[in-house]
């Protein structure tokens, strides 16, 4: 079937199999592939994309089934001028990254997190974090860089 | 002043927050268009005859390139097939769940799966050997033709009871150090063409120079016939060392069908291909005297290797060298037996042999202090090698370089609260609270970087507009050389960061290198590179004088800007553009390598605070103090992230995760819904304290700290748990301390009473 996607503020149009992940999607034929894939079970939100605003794992969602709607990837935060946004930027200067492959899906969970609770404690963040795996970090710089994106915004 | 020790955010991370990083899954280069996809036919049985491949179905497929099995690998050098070795697809056996029985070339990715499905294999079960007990009755051998699974011993040949025989307090213990999956958020992957004679591999590890050696050697290539590259790598922690089966089958397909060929695998594949680490069983004897003193210490380690050696004939001898930790101890026994059974190969994983030795003599010492009725913090102190004593030879033949093991350990007690937290659990305990409150205290010391073929390779050059490139042997992933290496290089040359690129990972670029593991990159791989800043320094001094027309020995480098002056003649200098203009057609540049036998031995002390919850046996660790002492630090932010990941996967392994089989063979952990993986919600925010004792070893003065917070967090968080319990009588709780087995030894320590 053909599906139109808007992604990161443009409209996407293409032939897609009725099983074809919105992760594969993304990567293979819209191909960005910032976006990875960690598991088959939905359990480490490397895919974590944002579906119309709200977080989902990329990889349960068919591609089929976001036809008409907006998605927005790690991609999707930088600036025109190539500018980090304040989430990024918090990553960068707290070191909330190593090998770098929960990344993406971490910051757009941190993302969404941030646009609905803009001050969360410690606490909060640390169970929002629940579904995105990081093998480098141990959390504690990523909880660190969402508190310092938090304080950032006000 | 110095850039070096100060806290410069990573250069590599705004290509990683923006674009996302290049996996090997990412890339989409011209040569591997119209590559087919691979995909393994996996054995469902643990140990099992195979009597018939039947690949005409899955043959008949649309899309299906070529469908490959051990028949097949007719133009490869013959193996030697003794105890142990590893075939590249399973012939006529298959020793683990998950081992390799085929491989399926498709058009399309998702085609891959449905084919592999149509491979018919036909298999008779055999008794399946679990576990080392099991392996060790020899009732079942794996290899037939064999007289034993156990593939390997060393140490005593047989342990001397004389050695405890004036103690006046000997405890006996067998524990755990349970098998454990590294699971680096990205999984295994290669892709691999064959043109002119050549293979290009592109894989996910973290050595590339291993890896074309490995595959060279395995299917009879020519030296040069191989070029091996790393994109960027998502994770590795031991798992991604050398070649695995996997990889060296996909180059040799490429070659057999002249295609591209490219293979991620699932995460399931990845939790049963990829080696696992740790599965080792300890039994420790500790004997000493009331007064705290311990006079003998004997460590025995059966090993379970998997199915097939790739390090577990090595790995125990880490843990042998290692065994006696930070102790002065006078009688040391070691010895150990490596036995195979039928599940997944054991390999490198972070600390890979060290944080067992660290294990066993960490739950010793608390065993004994609980059975001489000491503080656990007192009986370490009062058996810790002195500062005095060092360079410290240890009975198990470790020359430990440099330690200030009391410091460390009263610097982590202190900024701990220990006498206060002590205070705190003799409240709830009186109180009766249902949280009760743990205290592990764990010292360690480790083994970094040295050996026989320790070593790594640099190469830099200043190009004529100024700017540098640095080669490196070491590819990382994710420890962030690029930052660091630049760092040494300003620091050296004075020529600012932003204009210095470091590379790696690339056979063809630095043909020799070794690689990113054991914690050895900066002591080994940032040394080659301060060595060649220094050699092209020296270069470019004569280089200067020339163009000055001065003595070498009066020109200064002011490393603050970059230039070459004359020292008292005022005026410009020369900057290094010149000096590279003037170094002619081959430039400035130095290549070094950089290799000591010597080791270091990076050390410290944790502190693990946890709350058990007595009703229902749930532990929760609440806070997690360290000292990791590994010499000067280059950028505290990259040695801070090093030992958060570290502690965070060591408390994993003492709290949550176990790569667990059933008696069939069965891994019951192969998905992330059934491997407990630690996530943020379980762990707190981490209390770092620094230390830096270097050592002479290098002229950096630094050791490696990519295990210390592995090695030191397990112990001590295991320690916690039992200590929030020592009131009821309970004296240890294997890992992973999963609730059930809390609750259970609660249950029974009350049953007891
Ligand atoms: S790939 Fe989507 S949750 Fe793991
Ligand atoms: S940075 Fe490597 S998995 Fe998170």
């Amino acid at each position: 079937m053909n599906v139109t996607i808007t992604v990161n503020g443009e409209k996407t149009s293409h032939e897609v199999e009725d099983r074809t992940l919105l992760v594969h999607h993304l990567r293979d034929a819209v191909g960005l592939t910032a976006t990875n894939i960690g598991c088959d079970t939905s359990t480490c939100g490397s895919c974590t994309v944002l579906l119309n605003g709200e977080s989902v794992k990329s990889c349960t969602v068919l591609a089929a089934q976001v036809d008409g709607d907006e998605i927005q990837t790690l991609e999707g935060l930088t600036g025109e001028d190539g500018e980090m946004d304040a989430v990024q930027n918090a990553f960068q200067q707290k070191h909330a990254l190593q090998c770098g492959f929960c990344t993406p899906g971490m910051v757009m969970a941190a993302t969404s997190l941030l646009r609905e609770n803009p001050d969360p404690t410690e606490d909060e963040i640390r169970m929002a974090l629940k579904g995105n795996l990081c093998r480098c970090t141990g959390y504690h710089n990523i909880v660190q860089a969402i508190l310092t994106a938090a304080e950032d915004a006000r | 002043m110095s850039i070096l020790g100060t806290r410069v955010v990573r250069t590599e991370d705004p290509r990683l927050l923006t674009t996302g990083a290049t996996y090997l899954e990412d890339l989409r280069l011209p040569e591997l268009q119209g590559a087919a996809y691979a995909t393994f036919v996996r054995s469902p049985m643990a140990h099992a005859r195979i009597t018939e491949i039947d690949v005409s179905a899955a043959l008949a497929e649309p899309g299906v390139v070529a469908v490959l099995t051990a028949r097949d690998l007719d133009d490869i050098p013959d193996r030697p097939a003794g105890a142990g070795a590893e075939p590249l697809l399973a012939g006529d056996v298959v020793r683990f769940a998950g081992e390799p029985v085929a491989l399926v070339l498709t058009e399309e990715a998702y085609q891959g799966e449905d084919v592999a499905e149509l491979v018919s294999v036909d298999y008779e079960e055999l008794p399946v050997v679990v576990g080392v007990d099991q392996g060790l009755r020899d009732e079942t051998l794996l290899f037939p033709g064999t007289d034993s699974n156990v593939v390997s011993t060393g140490g005593a040949e047989a342990f001397d009871d004389a050695a405890f025989a004036d103690c006046e307090v000997v405890v006996e213990r067998t524990i755990v150090n349970q098998r454990v999956a590294a699971a680096p958020l990205e999984v295994r992957a290669t892709a691999a063409i064959w043109a002119d004679d050549r293979m290009t591999l592109w894989v996910s590890t973290q050595n590339v120079h291993g890896v074309r050696d490995a595959v060279v050697d395995r299917l009879g290539l020519g030296k040069g016939a191989v070029r091996v590259i790393a994109p960027d790598v998502g994770g590795g922690f031991g798992a991604k060392i050398g070649a695995d089966r996997e990889t060296i089958t996909v180059g040799w397909a490429a070659r057999r069908t002249g295609r591209p060929v490219r293979w991620v695998e699932t995460r399931n594949e990845n939790m049963v291909g990829m080696s696992h680490g740790r599965a080792q069983v300890h039994t420790v004897t500790i004997g000493g005297s009331r007064d705290g003193r311990v006079s003998a210490y004997r460590l025995d380690i059966v090993q379970d290797c998997g199915a097939y050696i790739r390090l577990g004939t090595m790995l125990p001898n880490l843990t042998m060298l290692m065994a006696s930790g930070v102790y002065d101890l006078p009688r040391v026994e070691t010895a150990y037996r490596t036995v195979l059974t039928n599940t997944t190969p054991i390999a490198a994983y972070r600390g890979a042999g060290r944080p067992e030795a660290t294990a066993a003599i960490e739950r010793a010492m608390d065993l004994f202090a609980a059975e001489i009725g000491m503080d656990a913090a007192e009986v370490r102190r009062r058996n810790l090698v002195p500062p005095d004593k060092f360079p410290f030879t240890t009975k198990t033949g470790a020359t430990y370089d440099t330690g200030e093991y009391a410091k460390a350990l009263d610097t982590v007690l202190d900024a701990a609260g220990y006498e206060e937290l002590r205070a705190e659990q003799r409240r709830r305990r009186e109180r009766g609270d249902p949280r009760q409150l743990g205290i592990g205290v764990s010292t360690y010391v480790e083994i970094t970087g040295g050996g026989p073929e320790a070593g790594e390779t640099a190469r830099l050059s200043v190009h004529t507009d100024g700017t540098v490139t640095v080669w490196t042997g070491s590819s990382p992933h994710g420890q962030g050389h690029a930052t660091a290496w630049a760092m040494l290089v300003q620091d050296e040359l004075g020529i600012p960061m932003d204009r210095i690129t470091v590379r790696h990972g690339d056979t063809d670029v630095l043909t020799e290198g070794v690689g990113t593991f054991g914690s050895r990159s900066l002591q080994l791989g940032g040394t080659a590179v301060h060595n060649a800043a220094v050699e092209v320094k020296e270069r470019a001094r004569e280089l200067a004088a020339e163009e000055m027309e001065a003595d070498p020995a009066d020109l200064v480098l002011d490393t603050e800007n970059g230039t070459w002056t004359v020292r008292g003649v005022p005026g410009q200098g020369v900057a290094w553009a010149q000096l590279a203009e003037r170094a002619g057609p081959d430039g400035l540049s130095a290549d070094t390598k950089f290799a000591t036998k010597q080791a270091t031995f990076p050390f410290g002390a944790h502190v693990a605070v946890v709350e058990v919850d007595i009703e229902t046996g749930v532990p929760r660790l609440v806070r997690h103090v360290t000292v990791d002492d590994a010499g000067p630090v280059v950028n505290p932010i990259l040695a801070e992230g090093q030992r958060h990941g570290g502690i965070a996967q060591g408390a994993a392994q003492a709290l949550y995760e176990e790569m667990a089989y059933d008696e069939y063979g069965n891994p019951v952990t192969a998905t992330l819904m059934d491997y407990t993986f630690v996530t943020a919600a379980e762990l707190p925010s981490f209390e770092l304290v620094a230390m830096e004792t270097p050592t002479s070893v290098n002229p950096l003065g630094v050791k490696g700290i990519g295990e210390a917070g592995t090695i030191g967090s397990t112990p001590a968080v295991q320690s916690a748990v039992v200590d929030a319990l020592a009131h009821l009588g309970i004296r240890h709780i294997d890992m992973p301390a999963t609730p059930e087995r809390v609750w259970t030894a609660i249950n029974e320590a009350r049953t007891a009473q």
